[in-house]
């Protein structure tokens, strides 16, 4: 079949944007379930989980349709990823499924309460460190024989994805809190305002490793960044730029600017990793191109997503705008 | 005993599945069933069926929040589990499942917040289509999943080229030979588990003398709705077998217990079929009656399981008892309609103290006749995953073990259990305060926030509230 656009690179695009949008998104309230053995008190957790509630299974929903369109648009990632992932992956479901049932029993529970609250701490933290995990996993690769994984169940453990793992937990609480200085007042906020300047710092110091052990385990990255070191620091430095803008509107006490600079921070680190390893998606083998599903059925597909992808994306926005404003005791009443 | 990854794969696939199947298949129901009962007080005017539509959203609600979380678990089992199966039909099971999500999620995300919550606040007009996108999302989602599971079944419209399949003809591969049949008796036991909930529960509070003019209404619906839609499956099953005859003949063998391909092959009531001897124990059977149900034709020829290898046949016993459950439960239920009908005239029907508390059992009979007809088709279909040219053995993961299968099988069915169980306590509170709370001002605010579908549910889930 005559190929008249490059639709690999296109899809690539999408799926790209469609995780960076589920990171960013459902970042923010699985951050809440990490947040939540910590917050002062009883109500300070029914703020928290009322500052999220209307929206966080719209952000969830980003995650089944990047699930289904890695799957149509990259299958070879989707047939070796999740095969070499597996007790990861069950990780993150059995985490993602106590936590959206707790979101639903603790509104009705009242001697039970306590219970649904663990389960939510339990399985937010259970599901941000299984995602983080897949992060480091990806930097380091997977091994393959012809176009299947052929490495061992628990391969992807290494202190490395521990590390990442712990870094996406402590990434993921930075965006948690920062959106509760945004979303709440009193004492919640105070509250966010302090621990804010901590996440960081765990958050920077997996970061900074993380910098310093990629080059070492794999040749791509390290040609890629010492070759180009004349432009390649701009990501990082935006990154870093980032977090100092967190620290200084913390200080002034603004209550935006945290939340849009750690998201900031999200996206430069994510646009690094992605210009370290591009084009290769399933590291060290194979490129975009080695993986992507047949021409006509990213087209097929790709006219449903033009056409739907927008109004979703309107959809979303007009709900945020509908629980615009800050979170009162009590919830939106 | 070496841990083998197929059978457990398999037994966590089957688990899984089951498990959300019984969600769809209600709730594509009840959202018809509500979308009908606001149509009719949009319509007459009539408070009753405002009524009884605000307790069924109600338990749309709670049975949706449950559904939703067991499904996220389906999108990524394909690629867990089977991978080799995943990468091979990506190129057409990508783009259909993406479709889903597109498509059915959506409208299903878009409406059901102004269906749970918008009442007052949208005119009723609005608030009636609302009802209608979300009762159509349910049917656009099942037709995708149904298309995709029909191309396993019947394969059409597919090229197979260096182990990936690349689809030919869209249209082909979208409506294969047995989706039509596929998506009809789908569809149809989606409403008859809704009638014979509808039915149970009003006549539970018949009995129990509670809001006893909107329950008989309701009920009476539901057993017009029985009267109709039982024996219309009876039909669209016959011809679904046939399909299946037509497509799948060892399935049918299977289903029919029959291992010679013969003529004049008799229908068997009761039988224990035997893989290992290749034959029936303690058979009772009625001449030439398979013969002619599959082929309207006495003396028609029936194939037999030894046709194929030992090993290319289905699990026989699963197969031909499953059947019989699923056939055995409808004609309860056709039994039960016409029952109905009987007792009708002189609203006897509201009266039968055995007749409610049978209808009360009934609330049960669909599930497991959907899931007793899932595990025929299913099941019917091995050793193939795609039939006739994928069998479970090629489509497995080829890096998982039996240890790492059998870790996430309890593990899923540790997480379920929990879940389950309670979904269900809590869905039991619900027809408990039947549609007196569900009518009743708001007086639980403390417990109830937005856009949550639980909130719809103005229920505790513990202490008496």
């Amino acid at each position: 079949m005559e190929q008249q656009f490059d639709l690999t690179i296109i899809w690539a695009g999408i799926i790209g944007f469609g995780l960076m949008m589920y990171v960013l998104m459902d970042g923010f309230d699985l951050g809440q379930g990490i947040l939540f053995p910590f917050a002062p008190d009883e109500k300070a957790r029914d703020t928290m989980m009322n500052s999220v509630a209307p929206v966080w299974d719209g952000n969830e929903t980003w995650l089944v349709l990047g699930g289904a369109g890695l799957l149509a648009a990259f299958p070879l990632v989707y047939s070796i990823f999740l095969p070499a992932l597996y007790i990861g992956v069950f990780l993150l479901l059995a985490g993602l499924i106590f936590r959206g049932v707790a979101f639903e029993f603790r509104f009705k529970a009242k001697t039970s309460k306590h219970l649904w609250s663990w389960s939510f701490a339990v399985g937010s933290t259970v599901a941000a460190f299984a995602q983080g995990a897949v992060v480091g996993a990806y930097i380091q690769g997977f091994e393959t024989e012809g176009f299947v994984y052929s490495g061992g169940a628990l391969d992807w453990l290494t202190p490395f994805t521990v590390i990442t793992g712990l870094g996406l937990v402590a990434g993921y609480a930075l965006l948690g809190s920062t959106w509760l200085i945004m979303k709440t007042e009193g004492a919640v906020q105070d509250w966010a305002y302090k621990i804010t300047p901590r996440l960081l710092a765990g958050l920077l110091s997996v970061f900074t490793i993380v910098c310093i052990y990629t080059p070492f385990i794999d040749e791509t990255v390290k040609t890629r960044w010492f070759d180009n070191i004349s432009i390649i620091w701009i990501l990082p430095a935006l990154a870093l730029y980032c977090s100092f803008v967190v620290l200084r509107s913390v200080k002034k006490r603004q209550d935006g600017m945290p939340f849009v600079a750690s998201m900031g921070i999200f996206l430069f680190s994510y646009l690094g990793l992605l210009v370290s390893k591009w084009p290769y998606i399933v590291p060290p083998n194979f490129t975009i191109y080695d993986a992507a599903s047949s021409y006509n059925s990213q087209l097929f597909l790709l006219l449903g997503f033009l056409f739907v992808i927008p109004i979703v994306l309107a959809y979303t926005s007009w709900t945020y705008w509908v629980f615009r404003g800050k979170v009162k005791e009590g919830g939106y009443h | 005993m070496e841990l083998d990854p197929l059978i457990l794969s398999r037994i966590q696939f089957a688990f899984v599945v089951c498990f959300h199947a019984i969600f769809p298949v209600f709730t594509i129901g009840l959202a018809s069933t509500i979308a009908g009962f606001e149509t009719l007080h949009f319509k007459t005017g009539n408070p009753i069926w405002q009524k009884l539509s605000k307790f069924w959203i109600q338990v749309f609600a709670v049975v949706f929040g449950i559904g939703v979380v067991s499904g996220i678990v389906m999108s990524f089992q394909f690629g867990t589990n089977w991978s080799n199966f995943s990468y091979a039909t990506a190129n057409f099971l990508g783009p259909v499942l993406s479709y889903e999500v597109i498509t059915a999620f959506f409208l299903e995300a878009a409406f059901l917040g102004v269906l749970l919550f918008g009442r007052d606040k949208v005119p009723q007009g609005v608030h009636l289509f609302a009802a209608i996108m979300v009762a159509s999302g349910t049917f656009i989602s099942s037709f995708w999943i149904l298309s995709a599971n029909s191309l396993m079944q019947t394969p059409d419209g597919l090229e197979l080229i260096n182990g990936m399949y690349y689809v030919k003809s869209w249209s082909d591969a979208l409506f294969t030979p047995s989706f039509g049949y596929r998506f009809l008796h789908m569809a149809l036991a989606s409403f008859l588990t809704a009638a014979l909930v509808v039915a149970g529960v009003s006549a539970w509070f018949i009995i129990q003398k509670r809001e006893l003019e909107a329950n008989k209404k309701a009920l009476s619906v539901a057993m017009w709705f029985l009267l109709v839609l039982a024996p219309a499956q009876t039909i669209v099953g016959d011809f679904h077998g046939l399909n299946t005859l037509k497509h799948q003949p060892m399935k049918v063998a299977a289903m029919e217990g029959n291992w010679e391909t013969s003529t004049g092959v008799p229908l068997l009531l009761f039988a224990i079929p035997d893989k290992e001897a290749q034959m029936n124990h303690f058979e009772v059977k009625i001449p030439k009656l398979a013969s002619y149900v599959l082929t309207h034709d006495w003396d028609g020829e029936v194939p037999g399981l030894k046709e194929v290898p030992k090993e290319e046949q289905p699990l026989v016993f699963v197969v031909f008892w499953s059947f019989r459950i699923m056939v055995a439960l409808g004609l309860l239920m056709i039994m039960f309609a016409v029952w109905g009908l009987v007792l009708r005239p002189k609203g006897r029907m509201y009266e039968s103290t055995v007749f409610l508390n049978g209808l009360r059992l009934m609330s049960v009979a669909p599930f497991i006749a959907v899931l007793a007809g899932w595990v025929v088709t299913e099941s019917g279909r091995a050793p193939w995953l795609i039939y006739g040219q994928m069998t479970h053995a090629q489509g497995l993961t080829p890096s998982l073990t039996g240890g790492m299968a059998l870790f996430t099988l309890i593990g899923y069915v540790v997480v379920y259990s929990l879940v389950f169980s309670s979904g269900i306590y809590y869905l039991l509170k619900v027809f408990r305060g039947g549609l007196e709370k569900a009518n009743a001002p708001h007086e639980m605010d403390e417990i109830e926030r937005p856009s949550r579908p639980f909130s719809a549910a103005h229920v505790a889930i513990d202490g008496d509230a």
